[in-house]
């Protein structure tokens, strides 16, 4: 950042929205070997509807033309599209930058030595836990070891610098510093990221969420490491446990103001945690023959025009902290059940669990890909074989 | 990271130029600016600030840029100030006088 005199402060810039997004994620495929039962996008099978490699094409075309520096790829798994070399290719030939999520099942050493000669490329390999228990308890049998072949692929290759994604849950919130060790054994780089409820998130996330106390140690453990250790900006409801900018990172919600999701068959939601009817903001695919129309509801749509309006405070309005979380994650209300203008579910003053303990009704599911029939009796994974012992009320914890 | 180029200290005295690979994104507040090779984004948060960004190849040194841009000397020191942020990430590289 460039300290120059700055009335208006940059955040409420970007809280007004920018031309073109800072930073966009593209989900290519609904697809997916694994059924984590965090999955956001609740993904599992593909979409008939899926965007043609000519309609992405089309849409990169559109990404150059408005100086989107960047796109974080995922799904789903985005490698299994037969045409996802071909895609990374043509975006990086047309000054679009990729960075890209797999849960590593086709890096092998091959394609590992081919991204290793490309420069434009970043790959980012999710692992939930710092063990194959606690990472395969959520991500499936044989993912642990899937994720680390592929790390040490992109090691041997010499490629530089992957990133280890890891989702903050109750249970992996000990390993910190193991994952730290293993991503550094790789020489790669580890970013956190906060669970959401959103997907099939909805329906472990009180189980896997970290409880209040837990929500200090990862706070105090992200200060403690500073810029080394990623977190995508998804910690900024914490900032109020300590100092403003203690927290790397600008801290703010960028849902449809810097940020946003297009989903594999071209719709676009407010941010990567929001694909529900209520945060989409309107679907690429022209109504004319040639080319697509982000950047049309990128600027124009209804949704994120209001977005980029002043947001109240609602029953925020009071608390002294409201400056430095602004009231939280939206998508982390919304698919809890809490209204938009309260406290987060994860308040850092602890107003997060009245409201979870009160009535409250938890939006249904528009989009799900997910492959059981019931995706709330997963045939995979099964979170709750972890808890062996049941969890504390989150009332025997002290408030944070 | 491909040639990050290193440079612990910023000389106001010397040419400077935007690194080859970094782009520069026009915003209502100023400019985004991305560097391909060190995958940064960094925040020019004025107008004036971008132009002697933009016009820095066209100056012996940094100073004549912000003169030339109308910042005063006794003003200056904000903007040196930002191109030392920016030459120390690699955004802005040293460039030898022809």
């Amino acid at each position: 950042m460039t300290g120059m005199e700055s009335p208006p402060r940059l955040v409420d810039q970007f809280e007004r929205g920018l031309d073109a997004p800072i930073c966009l994620t593209w989900e290519l495929t609904y697809a997916c070997n694994l059924s984590c039962v965090h999955c956001l996008s609740s993904s599992g099978k593909r979409d008939p509807r899926e965007l043609t490699t000519q309609q992405c094409k089309d849409i990169i075309d559109e990404l150059e033309r408005m100086q989107v520096f960047y796109v974080n790829i995922g799904g789903g798994e985005p490698t299994v599209r037969a045409d996802f070399w071909e895609l990374v290719d043509y975006a990086t030939a047309h000054h679009v930058g990729v960075k890209f999520s797999t849960n590593g099942v086709r890096i092998t050493a091959e394609v590992a030595a081919r991204l290793a000669a490309c420069d434009y490329v970043d790959v980012q390999i999710s692992l939930d836990g710092a063990t194959a228990e606690v990472n395969d308890a959520v991500r499936g049998p044989g993912s642990f070891a899937m994720a680390t072949r592929a790390l040490q692929n992109l090691k041997d290759a010499g490629f530089s610098d992957a990133k280890v994604s890891v989702v903050a849950t109750r249970h992996n919130i000990d390993q910190l510093d193991d994952f730290k060790a293993l991503a550094d054994g790789y020489g790669a780089t580890l970013r956190i990221t906060r669970l959401r409820p959103s997907g099939r998130g909805a329906d472990v996330w009180d189980e896997l969420h970290p409880t209040p106390v837990q929500q200090v140690q990862l706070y105090d453990w992200l200060v403690a490491n500073g810029e080394r250790v990623l977190t995508g900006d998804s910690f900024f409801h914490l900032s109020g446990l300590g100092d403003p900018g203690a927290l790397a990172g600008l801290n703010l919600c960028g849902a449809g103001r810097v940020v946003c999701l297009i989903d594999p068959v071209g719709d676009v939601y407010a941010c990567p945690f929001a694909i529900h009817d209520t945060f989409l903001a309107g679907n690429v695919l022209s109504e004319s023959c040639f080319g697509t129309r982000f950047q049309d509801v990128w600027q124009n749509s209804e949704l994120f025009r209001e977005l980029r309006e002043p947001q109240s405070a609602g029953a925020c309005g009071s608390c002294g902290h409201y400056d430095s979380c602004r009231g939280g994650c939206m998508a982390a209300k919304f698919f809890t059940g809490l209204p938009l203008d309260g406290p987060d579910p994860e308040c850092v003053q602890g107003y997060g669990e009245p409201a979870l303990a009160r009535e409250r009704a938890k939006p249904k599911s528009s989009v799900d890909h997910s492959r059981a029939a019931n995706r709330n009796t997963p045939s995979g994974p099964i979170p709750l074989t972890l808890l062996s012992a049941p969890p504390k009320k989150f009332c025997n914890e002290s408030p944070v | 990271m491909a040639e990050l180029q290193q440079n612990p200290t910023f000389d106001p005295g010397l040419r400077w130029r935007l690194h080859p690979r970094v782009a520069v994104r026009p915003e209502t507040f100023g400019a985004l600016l991305y560097h391909f090779g060190t995958r940064k984004l960094s925040f020019l948060k004025n107008q004036t600030i971008v132009e002697v960004v933009n016009s820095l190849p066209d100056h012996p040194d940094a100073r004549s840029a912000c003169l030339a841009a109308g910042i005063e000397e006794a003003a200056q020191a904000p903007y040196l100030h930002a191109l030392g942020v920016l030459a120390r990430s690699a955004m802005l590289v040293h460039e030898e006088t022809p």
